[in-house]
């Protein structure tokens, strides 16, 4: 596919063209000194100098809430699919990796059309980083940069942007663009310089070890002192799993309109570290120690979902659980390298 | 316009099955048979589970209780919870949202020719009976077959009519215990663990498959460790919060194991790896 060079003059010509199209246009905006992903309303809205955004794009892929049936109460269940042709702008390599790491759980074994139906209507404009974050270790995971799962992948340039359009939907994107050009091998060359600059900025935190490492690492750990030690502070709030960008559990629940006579079923996030995540009918709790639901989510990220997804780790760095824990002991990094003091690999 | 997969098939969308038969076991549990509207049948293998689906209510997992060598299925409700208690509520002809069968069930081509001994603790007897079942439609596949079956009280006792009539057939042989003393009881008193030394010459060379609530497990374990049963003929069926019923929701996870998936039935030498599963 082509590489091309926007002036940013250009780019936000092209942008605005986007949102005053038929498909929704999100985008990362400003909110406060912080920044989220929602709805442009216009190109000046779109920030693509973000350091990280309070929560993962996963809510397009797998909203808060989303429905997956509608009934009538004595009668047949009716799918809903409700997912809209969507462009996303501005998603960072390391929450483009995590979407990819959900497409691989979500279309294997038993294929799920809700979220799959969602990920096929998104056109994916990912954007290499500008400003590190506080907490980023993205590339201590090897999330700094990503390879594939976006349509086009933007890099900044300085006054204007590398446009790569890596597949048929994102080269239908670009064509839309007044004034692009193809980009030079000198463009090209200085993307490298870019990616090659945030292998050493998003690292704020430095695993001590290689991501493929941490299976065997955790092989050896499941008595640790460390849980104990770190879960005795938790609050079991849940904050690390709904900000993070490569947590996907969730709960089914009903819920029947007044009348009685109809309904929906609809998923919501849930995590393991809340209390009543392993409840089963009975009120027996499966993981009733909060030490070992501190340990589950940590050996989900270092163990238990890399061996679902070809061993890839499932933390991509993006350091959001890091700021989100008020007791500030979510970070996976710190706990990996205190395991690492004590165990020979 | 929606460029989607929405004509692909939807894993979480139940169909409806009726009931043709139903009858109270005990006082918390009830016995329902269900046909699938669609005229299919489930086409489950013993041990495997159904997500049952009551609208407005929510979904629970339920073991299948009986043999695929029966039309239509049976399932074996205790009341506790929502949608346990609707489904309590509901008489023949009423309707039911059913998803699967999920669960890999009992591995049957490891159990050919092999005698099997059932060791049951209370409603754990509800997923065992598909096999027991299965087994006395299809003695050529199997050895003997030998029940252990403990409840709490008399009046907890169920499927008491077919127990009657295992007894009185040659293919299989059953021992019944109950913990608690009863006046209109003769038989053993005392909890299931007792009866295996009964059974000593079965404990080596058997599948010996365990079914009960939580707390069985250890004792029966500790139980047959005292027989050198090997561990790899040990089989445990395993209760877990099971949601999605497809691996996604990651409720049923014991470390990395997915229960709906690769459970709820595991050979006990293959939980070693799986601190959390007993
Ligand atoms: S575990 Fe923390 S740093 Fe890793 S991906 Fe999740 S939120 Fe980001
Ligand atoms: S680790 Fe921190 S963010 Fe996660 S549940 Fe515990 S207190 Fe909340
Ligand atoms: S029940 Fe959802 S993952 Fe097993």
């Amino acid at each position: 596919m082509s590489i091309k060079k926007l002036s940013k003059e250009d780019f936000k010509s092209f942008v605005s063209g986007l949102i005053s199209s038929d498909d929704k246009v999100v985008g990362v905006k400003a909110k406060g000194n912080r920044f989220v992903f929602g709805d442009l309303e216009s190109a000046d809205e779109l920030r693509l100098d973000y350091d990280v955004t309070l929560l993962p794009p996963k809510k397009y892929v797998l909203p808060q809430v989303e429905t997956l049936m509608t009934y009538e109460v004595k009668g047949e269940y009716k799918t809903e699919c409700n997912a809209e042709p969507t462009v996303l702008l501005g998603v960072h390599p390391y929450d483009m990796v995590a979407i990819n790491q959900m497409d691989a759980i979500f279309s294997q074994d038993e294929y799920d059309s809700h979220y799959m139906a969602r990920r096929e209507n998104l056109t994916i404009v990912a954007c290499d980083v500008v400003n590190a974050s506080e907490n980023v270790f993205a590339a201590s995971m090897g999330s700094a940069t990503v390879k594939d799962g976006f349509d086009v992948l933007l890099t900044d340039l300085g006054d204007s942007y590398l446009v790569d359009a890596a597949t048929e939907k994102g080269e239908a994107l670009v064509a839309k663009a007044a004034g692009a050009a193809d980009a030079t091998d000198e463009d090209i060359a200085k993307r490298k310089q870019v990616w090659q600059k945030n292998e050493e900025a998003l690292a704020k935190h430095k695993l001590n070890c290689k991501t493929s490492d941490l299976p065997g690492l955790l092989d050896k750990s499941y008595n640790h002192p460390v849980w104990e030690e770190k879960a005795k502070v938790c609050y079991s709030c849940g904050s690390c799993t709904s900000t993070c960008p490569t947590c996907y559990c969730f709960d089914v629940q009903d819920d029947v309109a007044w009348n009685l006579e109809t309904g929906k079923r609809y998923r919501a996030w849930d995590g393991c570290l809340l209390e009543k995540f392993a409840n089963v009918a009975g009120d027996h709790n499966f993981r009733q120690r909060r030490e070992d639901r501190f340990r589950h989510r940590i050996y989900r990220k270092g163990k238990y979902v890399p061996a679902k997804i070809g061993g890839q780790v499932a933390c991509v760095g993006c350091g959001r659980c890091v700021g989100a824990c008020t007791p500030g002991i979510a970070n996976p990094v710190e706990i990996y390298n205190r395991l690492l003091e004590d165990t020979n690999l | 316009m929606c460029a989607c997969s929405c004509g692909k098939k939807d894993i979480y969308l139940p169909e409806l099955a009726t009931i043709t038969d139903r009858k109270m076991m005990n006082d918390t549990e009830v016995y329902i048979r269900l046909t699938l509207d669609s005229g299919e049948e489930l086409g489950h293998k013993p041990g495997q589970f159904v997500e049952v689906s009551v609208a407005g209510l929510g979904e629970c997992p339920i073991s299948i209780s009986s043999s695929p060598t029966v039309k239509g299925f049976d399932l074996v409700i205790r009341n506790a919870g929502s949608v346990t208690n609707a489904i309590h509520q509901m008489q023949v002809g009423d309707k039911l949202g059913i998803r699967g069968p999920y669960g890999s069930g009992y591995d049957l081509d490891t159990l050919a020719g092999k005698d099997l001994v059932f060791i049951c603790g209370g409603i754990g007897l509800v997923p065992q009976r598909s096999l027991i079942n299965y087994a006395l439609d299809k003695p050529e596949d199997f050895g003997k077959v030998t029940v252990l079956l403990g409840t709490k009280d008399f009046d907890q006792r169920f499927y008491q009519d077919e127990i009657a009539a295992w007894h009185a057939n040659d293919a299989i042989n059953v021992l019944e215990t109950i913990d608690v003393e009863h006046e209109k009881w003769t038989g053993n008193v005392g909890v299931v663990t007792n009866l295996i030394p009964k059974i000593e010459d079965e404990l080596t060379d058997a599948a010996i498959l365990v079914c009960g609530p939580p707390i069985m497990y250890k004792f029966v374990l500790m139980a047959l460790a005292e027989y050198e049963t090997p561990l790899e003929n040990i089989y445990v069926n395993l209760e877990r919060r099971m949601k999605c019923g497809v691996g996604k929701c990651g409720h049923c996870q014991m470390n990395d194991e997915y229960v709906c998936q690769s459970g709820p039935v595991y050979n006990y030498s293959e939980l070693g790896a799986v601190p959390e599963a007993i």
